[in-house]
């Protein structure tokens, strides 16, 4: 209840969770607001916004409506964000926390293989895979996921190192508790939180991604996402920068949300490091 | 008192932050300290004591303010002084040394460097010149070949050593006034007897007045010309240190000093010669660093240990840090695999026992630990950490939370305790549940890792109660782990003094602390502080 008090108190943190709420109710009204499909053709193309009422925000270069995109778009963002996100905080967190745990060579191998990860540029790895997989909607979540872990594995590592020998831990194996139920019941709520902070990150981050496969023109071009317009956009850049322009504003808020919100928990779940 | 006050606190009052469990750190407190004079503080923890040592050095944190009062310092109030002046005060007029002093020195520089940045800072003395006084101050504090030690960084002095440093960079430049922060809590006994001794002769050479924070009566004895006792946030007594400590007034300073454990041993207690735990050449190797077993620094940090634990016995181990105590303890545990020896106890060895035997058997052996901040998870309600095990050995869930509330009852908590979260219970509080903890399994032994060592001398005074109850009624055989002679006197049957890893004297406790036959166990109880204050306690007491 406290870090609950705590995050409201800050302006920042505030302002963020409201953005992240518009960006929410985008999400769920689009179907409401905009019923026909997004990617239908809708009117005359490259309409600039705020002179058609019919389309605020104007058309597109094939005459679909930029608003219903957006709206819609806000969906796959969140939903990418969302699901990449915990494919990478689950994979990390249980490769850290039985590197962190168990030490010695399972750690070797471990962080051998997180290194191996690491090295790649992650767009280049993502890149291949898509390349290999396909780019559908779950293909390039699913691989955004694969290739965000390394780092909330290091952080649950770096936890569970610190923790593994304190003394609540050494009292729950005198009590006879298995390796499992140390790691799951005892240590991991307690590496939580600076984790759970980092997820916001490597959200911000796999909406970006996203994006940029999608400005490349590799993402699903069967959905309408603010990557996809922005790539469309890119061929009328120097007249109508519009297109590309208001997604990229979508994009920028979106992240700037989420991670005044990681920050914002940052704060409010570790109050000692805020008032240093 | 013929010589005239340094430090005179008048009406002082530090205000806490709103929210805080009182108004006010300190409340209207005054004194003096007149030069070439130890004034001892005492009091238990949160009594505000540390807080009047970073109030006079105005180092107060943020939200803390200095409410009303003043504090006249060489002729100036130093609550009106501005952060210019305090600087100039700080390090040359008044200095300070801490409890920690590995947290206190900058392990990234060496103890020279540290110590000559005292006269980079106040004054202009030449490179040559500083280093000259640097050496003649650690000669001064008498540290082993101060050239060396002046070169060395402070992970690699010793705790004893790095408080010498630390002294030696607290008179660089002879404060008129040095605070010591509790500076001997953090060092081992005999360590602690160099240092008061030192602080001593150093005080009466250079006439320094002090300002001693300390928390233990042995050392107020051994040190103080006066003495203040604080109890939340107020001056309940003062007066020569005699006075107080040999005729107290205040009630709170009465139940203080008859907390403080004497070392003498109560009468024996009839032993049963059914050994129920026996500990026969267990040793513990570890090796670091190395090639292919080549190279490899070797530490034995238990070596050859043999100890008899009769039924109902409490056997004390007893030994400075480093001597092999807690590993021992963790060894017969299986917290940490002995090299060798075994481990007797219900007739199966338990140095050789398999890791999934050890957890079904561990229910007959439980461990408490010493601190009881993190001897708990924090993310678990009291009632649900004393459950834990019952829960883990088969018992069903609500039964165990049922059976946990009963031992709330025993080890003198509210059973309605158990919906709380561990950081709303104090310390004392914290170490009941670790011990109910322990009991929830019906143990027959029990391991006590230094458990009251993290606790002030009242409420230690109450859980060792309870221990002594709780064996009586249960029938428990403890092994108890102390660097506390005072504590082990009054808890133990049977005493075993280790010295680097190994056990150098054993028997009743009586004998050992009463005719010591090793040198290093007369030295032990030499060391402990307060030797005259001590022997009249004792006499008071029986």
């Amino acid at each position: 209840m406290d870090a609950v008090k705590r995050y409201f108190r800050s302006p920042a943190a505030v302002i963020g969770l409201v953005l992240l709420l518009v960006v929410i109710a985008m999400a769920v009204g689009a179907g409401h607001l905009y019923p026909r499909d997004p990617l239908a053709l809708a009117g005359r193309p490259l309409l600039w916004p705020f002179t058609n009422p019919r389309f605020p925000l104007g058309t597109d270069n094939s005459g679909r409506d930029i608003a219903a995109q957006i709206f819609y778009g806000a969906r796959i963002s969140l939903l990418i964000g969302g699901v990449a996100t915990a494919i990478a905080v689950a994979i990390g967190t249980l490769i850290g926390a039985f590197a962190g745990y168990y030490g010695g060579w399972i750690d070797n191998v471990l962080m051998r293989i997180t290194e191996a990860f690491q090295t790649l540029p992650n767009f280049v790895l993502l890149l291949v895979l898509v390349a290999v997989f396909g780019s559908t909607l779950t293909t390039v979540t699913i691989a955004i996921g694969v290739v965000s872990w390394p780092a909330p594995a290091r952080l649950t590592r770096a936890e569970f190192l610190s923790l593994r020998n304190r003394e609540f831990v050494q009292a729950g194996r005198t009590l006879g508790m298995k390796d499992l139920q140390l790691i799951l019941g005892e240590i991991l709520p307690n590496a939580l939180p600076p984790v759970i902070v980092y997820a916001s990150v490597v959200m911000a981050l796999s909406i970006l991604l996203e994006s940029a496969l999608a400005f490349l023109r590799l993402s699903d071009p069967n959905v309408a996402s603010w990557g996809n317009l922005i790539g469309l956009g890119r061929d009328v850049l120097r007249v109508q920068w519009y297109v590309s322009a208001i997604p990229g504003i979508a994009i920028l808020v979106t992240v700037l949300a989420v991670s005044l919100v990681g920050q914002g928990l940052n704060d409010a779940l570790n109050p000692r490091l805020k008032s240093r | 008192m013929s010589e005239p006050p340094i430090l005179v606190l008048d009406g002082f009052s530090v205000r806490l932050p709103m929210g805080a469990d009182r108004p006010h750190a300190l409340d209207d407190v005054s004194l003096s300290i007149a030069s070439n004079e130890i004034l001892c503080i005492v009091g238990e923890s949160g009594s505000g004591k540390s807080m009047m040592a970073n109030a006079i050095m105005r180092l107060l944190p943020n939200e803390v303010a200095i409410e009303r009062g003043r504090m006249m310092f060489d002729g100036r109030d130093l609550c009106a002084a501005d952060a210019a002046e305090m600087r100039e005060v700080r390090g040359a007029g008044i200095a300070m040394i801490f409890q920690e002093p590995m947290t206190a020195l900058n392990p990234l520089r060496t103890v020279g460097d540290q110590i000559a940045e005292m006269f980079g800072i106040h004054t202009d003395l030449s490179r040559a010149e500083i280093d000259a006084r640097v050496l003649a101050l650690l000669e001064d504090v008498r540290i082993p070949n101060p050239k060396l030690t002046a070169k060395a960084y402070p992970h690699e002095l010793s705790g004893g050593q790095r408080q010498r440093a630390m002294i030696a960079m607290a008179l660089a430049l002879d404060p008129r006034l040095l605070i010591a922060d509790e500076p001997t809590t953090a060092l081992d006994v005999t360590t602690q007897a160099q240092i008061l001794k030192l602080i001593r002769d150093l005080q009466q050479r250079k006439k320094t007045a002090v300002l001693f924070i300390t928390h233990d009566f042995g050392v107020v004895a051994e040190i103080a010309d006066r003495e203040i006792v604080m109890q939340h946030g107020r001056i309940v007594e003062q007066g020569t240190a005699d006075a107080v400590l040999s005729h107290p007034s205040h009630p709170y300073t009465r139940q203080l000093i008859a907390a403080v454990p004497p070392l003498k041993a109560p009468p024996p207690r009839p032993l049963s010669s059914e050994n129920i735990l026996t500990v026969a050449d267990v040793s513990k190797t570890y090796r670091t660093g190395g090639f292919l077993g080549r190279g490899a620094r070797v530490t034995a940090a238990v070596k050859n240990a043999t100890l008899n634990l009769p039924k109902g016995a409490t056997l004390g181990i007893v030994g400075e840090s480093g001597s092999g105590k807690s590993t021992l303890a963790r060894c017969i545990v299986r917290l940490i695999d002995p090299d060798a020896g075994a481990i007797l106890l219900r007739d199966k060895d338990w140095a050789q026992m398999k890791r999934d035997d050890v957890r079904r058997e561990t229910r007959h052996i439980q461990m408490v630990f010493q601190d009881p901040f993190a001897s708990l998870n924090p993310r678990r309600k009291a009632a649900e950490l004393v459950a834990q095990g019952p829960i883990v050995h088969g018992t069903p869930r609500a039964k165990a939370i049922a059976e946990a509330r009963e031992l709330f009852a025993l080890v003198g908590l509210d059973p309605s305790a158990g919906d709380r979260f561990p950081h709303e219970f104090s310390g004392g509080q914290r170490q009941r549940i670790g011990l109910a903890r322990a009991l929830a399994l019906k143990p027959d032994v029990l391991i006590a890792d230094e458990p009251v060592s993290a606790l002030d001398v009242s409420v230690q005074a109450q859980v060792l109660r309870l221990l002594g109850e709780l064996r009586e009624r249960l029938g428990l055989s403890i092994v108890f782990i102390t660097h506390d002679l005072r504590v082990a006197a009054q808890v133990c049957d049977l005493v075993a003094v280790m010295k680097e890893g190994e056990i150098v004297e054993h028997g009743l406790v009586a004998d050992v602390f009463g005719r010591p036959q090793h040198p290093y166990t007369k030295a032990l109880i030499a060391a402990v502080p307060g030797g005259e204050f001590t022997a009249q306690h004792e006499a008071a007491v029986s």
